[in-house]
């Protein structure tokens, strides 16, 4: 039987509260949301907190909201709730993509984005979306507000610049004119975690050339998530078979894959080659749509759910 | 610390450590042991139960989350006596062999009826990829689910002899 250590356990009642109780509370005391990564954690001493807050009753938190030329997303907005959104799947088709991979139906009831990006796993896929989408992270600490950009979210593995008396409040997607994005993964069997996944977005000039492209892998370990050589070989240029299987090749040679159960390292760079290619081919046929939603046939709501 | 949550329409107060997670709260203080428990680790979904109508699996809430919500469990499938037609379709349609995942599936399938009256089989699917049923009884589980869309009133044994067979029906 897997039971966590003991610990204490309080519920915030708003932001202001939570950070009033980490302040309280001090190093030991962790806040809990979906509770899908924590929870194991704790069950298996990975993860001791003396006090666990609990955020659950932010509603504050559970939005996803149109501001302009940014889409605002709180950050405990669940998965099922960007799964179903149709303005997320409508400017960021990725997303949708994304979250028919992520884990299972009933987890992504539970699991929320904030708890994706924080729990800072190499192989969790929203980290890659924010990375591709060139997210920006707004984090609300004792002295008030600050925003980072995604690149500088995460230290290492397990590790954020969101600090120990600080929360992630929100995850802002600039939606640029003319783009589109997609996501693919490869995994073992439905709620495992990636073998190798991919995400790009690309922006298409008014001359039918790749104006701006940003790519990201998941779980290969690529330096700094995105494969800025493939980035580079594809911006000015047209379209093109020839075009993509470079990109691929350059990512496949930059990431740094790491053999284990799930596969070869010959075998995840043979995905990061391939799964570039896709997400260009399909992120550019969706430019050229009008940025169709992905994941057709899937109950769509864009309403947020408490 | 004092938790109280509703649970198939009753309210229940009681003093739970923090730790105690939702499907041993369920199971070894209400008695509850129609709600299953497998593996532990938010991978088989044997646990699964509503809460505010919403499947979860039980292993990875703690009961102190669930206190102030609405819990239903396979045992408030049934109201008055009278199976709930997901029951009564995993009767019809053999939706079981060894029955460990059942509640869950049942409780899975309940949700989804509720906002999809009339799920196709992907959907259906899809719906229950979060759980394992290890005798891989999955036809005869979608069959069951289908027959319960097609039959949202239920119908009970003295009908279905009567009538024409409602398997043949939702087929």
């Amino acid at each position: 039987m897997q039971i966590p250590a003991a610990f204490d356990y309080v519920r915030a009642d708003s932001v202001d509260h939570a950070l009033q109780l980490l302040a309280e509370h001090g190093p030991e005391a962790r806040v809990i949301a979906g509770g899908h990564s924590l929870l194991p954690m704790m069950k298996l001493r990975l993860a001791n907190p003396e006090w666990l807050i609990d955020i659950n009753d932010l509603s504050e938190l559970d939005h996803i909201t149109e501001d302009g030329d940014t889409l605002r997303v709180g950050a405990l907005t669940r998965h099922v709730s960007l799964l179903e959104s149709d303005a997320v799947a409508g400017h960021f088709p990725l997303v949708r993509d994304a979250e028919t991979t992520i884990a299972d139906p009933l987890v992504r009831n539970r699991g929320t984005i904030g708890g994706s990006l924080c729990q800072a796993d190499p192989a969790e896929d929203l980290s890659t979306v924010c990375h591709v989408l060139r997210a920006e992270l707004v984090i609300r600490g004792p002295n008030g507000e600050r925003t980072v950009p995604m690149r500088e979210l995460h230290r290492g593995p397990y590790e954020t610049s969101v600090e120990q008396n600080e929360i992630l409040t929100e995850i802002r997607w600039p939606i640029r004119p003319r783009s589109s994005s997609a996501y693919t993964k490869v995994e073992r069997r439905v709620g495992d975690w990636a073998t190798a996944a991919a995400g790009a977005s690309v922006t298409m000039g008014a001359d039918g050339q790749i104006e701006d492209v940003t790519i990201g892998l998941t779980a290969v370990g690529l330096d700094g998530s995105t494969a800025t050589r493939s980035q580079d070989a594809l911006r000015g240029q047209r379209p093109s078979e020839e075009l993509y299987a470079e990109a691929g090749r350059l990512a496949a040679e930059d990431c740094n894959p790491v053999a284990d159960q799930r596969g070869t390292e010959a075998y995840k760079r043979h995905l990061a080659d391939e799964l570039t290619r896709r997400v260009l081919r399909t992120a550019i046929e969706r430019v050229t749509a009008g940025a169709s939603p992905a994941g057709q046939g899937i109950t769509a709501s864009a309403e947020p759910r408490s | 610390m004092q938790i109280t949550m509703t649970v198939n329409g009753d309210s229940v107060s009681r003093e739970v450590e923090a730790r105690v997670l939702l499907v041993h709260f369920l199971r070894d203080v209400l008695s509850l042991t129609g709600t299953h428990w497998g593996c532990d680790t938010s991978n088989c979904g044997l646990c699964t139960v509503l809460m505010d109508g919403v499947p979860v699996k039980s292993c990875t809430v703690l009961a102190v989350m669930a206190s102030g919500h609405d819990i239903r469990t396979v045992e408030g499938l049934a109201a008055g006596g009278t199976l709930d037609p997901v029951q009564q379709g995993f009767m019809e349609e053999h939706g079981l062999q060894c029955g460990f995942c059942t509640p869950g599936m049942m409780l899975t399938a309940r949700a989804l009826l509720d906002k999809n009256p009339n799920p196709s089989e992907d959907v259906i699917r899809e719906a229950i990829s979060g759980q394992i049923c290890r005798c891989t009884g999955y036809a005869t589980i979608v069959r069951s689910i289908r027959w319960a869309a097609a039959h949202p009133a239920g119908a009970s044994k003295a009908e279905d002899t009567a009538a024409e067979d409602p398997a043949e029906a939702s087929a």
